[in-house]
């Protein structure tokens, strides 16, 4: 099973980078047109761990996520991604990085032209690893996100809540040690977004980290009964740690 | 070594990295319509260079070795000049032969300026001497000395006032022939590199999802590289292989040594028109591989 070796292979990951940090932000903040959109930021994503990140709309939510794989650089402050400083990263340190983070975008994006199969074979292809493209893990891991039927269907065929479960298998098919989650279930109901959150806390219990941007606080109150979570919150360009109130 | 490698990938196939791009039917089409284009033209500045080429040996090797001597003088004293001239020639180092051209021969060259029935015997046509040289030719200066000591009527003409314009103009038009396949070899590496840019900007999203999992500019770059160098490949064999049935039917050389004609290819420089293909390949693969990384390296 897909899911199966996922886990063996998450576990032995966090063993052997058990106290380090995977991401680390340090008085890192962003400026945009004169306008400070972050600032001060200082978190430290451990192994294993569960975050979520709230705040109102144009807080910086995806911004902060953005800084976490390198998709932006910090003006201020410094960011170190799997212990090295983003600023020092080479283009190909950038795609290696890249491939230990799985990124789930509230409109993700495929390649329209390959089937939802191929999409999610893309990331082995793009790092050499064609050998490990096997027919019954795709269909393993379709069936884990309910795409079994969808998995010839092209991408623009697909609904919402299908894009944003086949964003999240090709997020994971590296066996990633992170994962991001831009408002994962912005464009679903609530009864898909339940089942993507289930999918994501289970990938958790098999050592993954986990970073979800999401203003949904009823979501954040299920998972939290299930997973030990914390909740991070953007306020005035500042993080705080959110606890009580939720 | 890493580029060497980079080439064979080229043709050796990875049809994942291929697969990434959607098939773009316009710019597939343009690159390789270019590409026939430009190879149907080169194959016409090489034919043109080469021919010239053999045109400026030819006429360098047939003058060099010939010059002529003019003799005007009134008729009485033509022949005794002509004698006179002969004996020169023949005491003279450098001279294979000398002999008096037949009033048939001068009259088959004026023929082409004043027609067929021209009657020489009326008209005060100087007599020409037609003088074959051998080794490195006589001494020009001092012949000429001679010849107006002995035969003041006589001129020597060696060729040279009218031999080195000719040479040099097809010495001319070979660099122009081989100035022209450079500018081509130019303008097919700046149209497969809009072409290519053009392709990655259309790409954008293609990109940004590859980048997104992990893809590095090198896998992405391939997968461009690859399409338009075959696209290059395929259109220059397309307009090499016509370009070279038009020369095929051109003028064979005629033996009056005609100016227009002769400008196919001969014996081996048949097989230069095939280098054209793969050369074309080769400036598209750099051209596309300059285009994809210089665009990459723009994008966040």
């Amino acid at each position: 099973m897909f899911v199966c070796d996922a886990r063996k292979d998450a576990k032995r990951g966090i063993k052997q980078k058990a106290g380090q940090s995977l991401i680390e932000l340090k008085n890192a903040g962003f400026t945009y047109g004169g306008r400070d959109i972050l600032s001060e930021m200082t978190l430290r994503l451990q192994p294993g761990s569960f975050h979520f990140l709230t705040g109102p709309s144009g807080s910086g939510k995806t911004t902060l996520l953005n800084l976490c794989y390198q998709a932006l650089l910090p003006t201020t402050g410094m960011v170190r991604i799997f212990e090295q400083d983003v600023r020092a990263m080479t283009r190909d340190d950038i795609a290696k990085m890249r491939r230990r983070i799985g990124v789930v975008h509230q409109n993700c994006q495929f390649l329209d032209h390959l089937s939802v199969r191929d999409n999610l074979a893309l990331p082995l292809s793009v790092s050499g690893r064609e050998d490990d493209i096997h027919p019954s893990n795709l269909d393993d891991l379709l069936g884990w996100v309910g795409l079994t039927e969808r998995g010839e269907a092209l991408p623009p065929e697909l609904s919402g809540g299908e894009r944003q479960r086949a964003a999240l298998a090709r997020a994971i098919i590296m066996s990633p040690d992170l994962i991001l989650a831009d408002e994962p279930t912005g464009n679903v109901d609530w009864e898909m977004a339940q089942r993507l959150m289930a999918l994501l806390v289970e990938l958790n219990k098999m050592g993954k980290t986990i970073l979800i941007a999401t203003h949904d606080l009823n979501l954040i109150r299920t998972v939290k009964s299930e997973v030990s979570a914390r909740v991070l919150r953007i306020n005035n360009t500042k993080l705080q740690l959110a606890g009580a109130d939720l | 070594m890493e580029r060497f490698r980079a080439i064979l990938e080229v043709f050796s196939g990875d049809g994942n990295a291929d697969r990434v791009v959607p098939p773009s039917g316009f710019t597939a089409r343009l690159t390789t319509f270019t590409a026939a284009a430009m190879a149907f033209l080169t194959v016409f500045a090489l034919a043109l260079s080469l021919a010239t080429g053999r045109l400026a040996a030819r006429w360098d090797a047939e003058l060099a070795r010939t010059s002529t001597i003019r003799i005007s003088a009134p008729e009485g004293q033509m022949a005794a000049q002509s004698e006179a001239v002969l004996e020169v020639l023949r005491t003279t180092p450098g001279i294979a032969s000398a002999r008096v051209m037949s009033e048939a021969e001068q009259r088959k060259l004026l023929e082409p300026w004043f027609g067929p029935d021209l009657p020489l015997d009326t008209l005060p046509v100087p007599r020409l001497i037609e003088v074959l040289e051998e080794g490195r030719g006589p001494d020009a200066a001092g012949l000429k000395l001679r010849l107006s000591a002995e035969a003041p009527g006589a001129v020597l003409d060696d060729h040279t006032r009218w031999r080195r314009p000719l040479v040099n103009a097809a010495t001319r038009l070979r660099i122009l022939g081989a100035v022209s396949i450079l500018l081509i070899a130019g303008s097919t590496a700046a149209m497969i590199t809009l072409a290519a840019q053009s392709a990655l900007a259309a790409n954008g999203q293609v990109i940004g999802v590859l980048r997104l999992i992990g893809a590095r500019d090198v896998y992405i770059a391939r997968a461009f590289v690859r399409r338009f160098t075959l696209r290059a490949l395929v259109g220059a064999c397309v307009g090499t292989v016509l370009a070279m049935i038009g020369v095929l039917f051109m003028p064979a050389a005629a033996e009056e040594g005609a100016f227009l004609t002769g400008l196919g290819f001969k014996g081996w420089h048949w097989i230069l028109p095939f280098l054209i293909p793969p050369l074309a390949a080769f400036v598209a693969f750099w051209a596309t591989r300059w285009a994809a990384f210089r665009t990459l390296s723009r994008l966040s």
